[in-house]
């Protein structure tokens, strides 16, 4: 037996991982720990400084890396280069911004979380939980968990690391997506929605790996890149496990064909998870999907660029197709992130160092409008009077027929939404401009402008709806609201009669939603009127930062894109 | 028998498992072909190691063990949740949320 050579392991340029998994790990313990009633404060100050103390950790280490190119630790299974800091950072600023949104209390100091996410929807024990005033203070540590897997996920060019990310930043977000305090039942099947198809996906990436390292023999990226250079008669395996592999990276990136997970989940979740999945998940995705194409397949590029090339295309057709017959406000913010999804893999498919910044920067203009936006939709609420003639908030009035006539009763919400779905559209003077643009010429560079050609056609039958809403918020009123989008949602308008069960959807058999309660459904909600609620104010810190962002990386990029571009090379 | 069988073996289990989880209605059964692809993989990473006469195979694979064993846990969750809820654990009652 020879003896155990511990490996040497660099600490340091790990801290901004460790900070945030230390913390939720903290998190559990508090849970145990900390009496009931000063749970939430604690989490929140653990949480809140565990992400600035993980952005605090990126500065530290950035000139650092600016100057060495990056430190390899464990033999490949972190590396700590230049892209890896500026995902990193992305993904602890919105995860910041999104603990706001987690943390609001909106409506008669409730969170959008559920009393007790274990009890029966309709119960007894959940109205009991809700008097008592419970909460679920455990969404928290998930999301840290969730966070340390994204920060983890775009990091790594090991396999084996790559999976585990995989699993740390997914298990958390399918608990979340189910806590959901109103709509119990959309958020409980969104949950398993989410749970069955990403368990199925995550078996299909295994099996990729699997094949991979089948062909290789080794689970560095480096080093199965190196055997693809000479051919040993099991091609068959690469090709297969490559697709494999990429799939498992679509559905994270919610690509076509992977993306029918992608409204269902993102309507049914609690809007400040929705806002933090689609923003965070989305970054550590994508940047995960850089190094495996970049690292990993760049001799295969011949042989992938094929199905790269469909499926962004048809991943920026199908989004924005869709996009322009929802009714939903969610939704269509979910097939909207579709279609970005595919405005990015423009940017992967370019296969040059001007796509890396391009995209590094663009994932953090679409995540800062992202947070922002799915922020607004939280705040806007249904409102009805009371017994008292009190004014009651109510859910969420996710119906785009509701948000009528928005930007006059509440100009500055409408104002700020307005601005998101601008940067989303890239319009000039916003961040989302600048980021297509760089997209775009990247794609032109890199010899692909047929995609620019669609990524922008793509853009303008985009901006269509985008425009729609911002239409229906300053030139329509309330009553007269288009009869399309207000195309009832029979049984999913929920909340039922306040003060009996208020986090219940009206139907608890399914049977029931078919057709029945349309009629009667229809006409409370209509009485209700919408409003813009104020919480605590901290719903409104994170969108005006996001609103902030959106403005100054739309009207002064350079320095940042100056910034992403020094730094802005892969490290095998 | 040749190391090859096992890969073989491994990739009908595999589609075995693809097969359940696409056809079958009730989730604990979906659920369960998940684990049937995850083993099945197992059985193809250990078989690797093997042939490339190197470690990190099997180190996965007991990486797969420790991630499904977590996947249990949060997936029966879930599913134990809904149930309750609805009182049916087949994946064709879950269709409120539509387009």
């Amino acid at each position: 037996m020879s003896g155990f050579t511990a490996p040497e392991i660099a600490w340091g340029p790990m801290t901004p991982l460790l900070v945030v998994l230390l913390a939720a790990v903290v998190g559990v313990l508090v849970e145990a720990f900390v009496p009931a009633a000063r749970r939430r404060t604690v989490q929140l100050v653990l949480t809140l400084g565990a992400l600035a103390g993980a952005l605090l950790a990126v500065a530290a280490l950035w000139s650092d890396v600016e100057r060495t190119g990056g430190t390899d630790v464990l033999a490949g299974s972190l590396v700590v280069d230049g892209p890896t800091l500026v995902l990193q950072a992305t993904i602890a600023l919105l995860a910041l911004l999104s603990t706001l949104l987690f943390a609001d209390r909106v409506a008669g100091g409730e969170d959008a979380f559920a009393p007790s996410a274990a009890a029966v929807p309709g119960s007894d024990y959940e109205e009991l939980a809700r008097r008592k005033g419970l909460r679920q203070t455990e969404v928290y540590p998930l999301l840290l968990f969730a966070t340390g897997g994204m920060m983890l996920f775009p990091a790594t060019t090991d396999l084996l690391t790559l999976f585990v990310a995989l699993e740390v930043l997914s298990l958390p977000l399918y608990l979340l997506s189910g806590m959901g305090r109103r709509r119990r039942l959309l958020s409980q099947e969104a949950s398993m929605k989410y749970f069955l198809l990403g368990a199925f996906v995550s078996a299909l990436m295994l099996f990729g790996i699997g094949l991979l390292y089948g062909y290789a023999g080794s689970l560095r990226y480096a080093d199965i890149a190196a055997a693809t250079t000479t051919p040993n008669g099991m091609e068959g395996l690469l090709v297969v496990g490559a697709l494999l592999l990429l799939a498992g990276l679509f559905f994270k990136v919610g690509a076509v064909p992977f993306h029918m997970w992608t409204p269902d989940v993102y309507q049914g979740a609690p809007t400040p998870v929705t806002a933090f999945m689609a923003a965070c998940t989305k970054v550590a995705a994508f940047g995960a999907l850089l190094r495996v194409v970049y690292g990993m397949l760049p001799t295969m590029a011949w042989d992938l660029e094929v199905v790269l090339w469909i499926v962004a295309i048809v991943t920026m057709v199908v989004g924005t197709v869709a996009a322009l017959v929802q009714t939903d406000v969610k939704r269509l913010l979910a097939y909207s992130s579709i279609a970005h999804a595919g405005f990015v893999l423009a940017g992967i498919v370019a296969l040059d160092e001007a796509g890396i910044t391009a995209v590094l920067f663009y994932l953090l203009a679409y995540g800062a409008a992202t947070v922002g936006a799915f922020g607004l939709v939280s705040l806007v609420r249904e409102q009805r009077t009371g017994d008292d003639d009190a004014p009651v908030v109510l859910g969420e009035a996710t119906r785009l027929s509701q948000w009528a006539g928005l930007g006059r009763s509440h100009p500055l919400a409408a104002v700020t939404f307005t601005l998101f779905l601008l940067s989303f559209a890239g319009i000039p003077l916003t961040a989302g401009f600048v980021g297509k643009f760089a997209v775009f010429s990247a794609a032109v560079e890199g010899g692909a402008w047929q995609l620019a050609l669609v990524g922008v056609l793509a853009s303008a039958a985009a901006a269509f709806f985008y425009v729609r809403i911002i239409v229906l918020m300053f030139f329509t009123d309330p009553q007269e609201a288009p009869g399309v989008a207000g195309e009832p949602a029979p049984g999913l308008t929920s909340d039922a009669t306040p003060g009996v069960t208020p986090e219940v959807t009206t139907a608890v058999e399914p049977a029931d939603t078919v057709g029945a309660p349309a009629v009667a459904v229809a006409e409370p909600v209509r009485a209700a009127r919408t409003t813009v609620a104020a919480g605590e104010g901290l719903t409104a810190v994170a969108v005006g930062v996001c609103a902030v962002l959106t403005v100054v990386l739309g009207v002064a990029p350079s320095a940042v894109l100056d910034a992403i571009a020094s730094v802005a090379l892969l490290l095998p | 028998m040749s190391l090859t069988h096992y890969l073989v073996l491994a990739a009908i289990l595999f589609a075995i498992g693809a097969t359940t989880v696409l056809l079958r209605r009730n989730a604990i059964i979906v659920f369960m072909g998940v684990e049937l692809m995850l083993n099945s993989t197992n059985l193809l990473l250990v078989t690797f190691s093997r042939m490339h006469g190197n470690l990190s195979g099997q180190v996965l694979a007991f990486f797969v063990m420790v991630v499904a064993a977590a996947e249990v846990v949060v997936g029966l969750a879930i599913i134990v949740s809904i149930f309750r809820t609805r009182r049916s654990a087949s994946v064709d009652d879950v269709n409120l949320l539509k387009s």
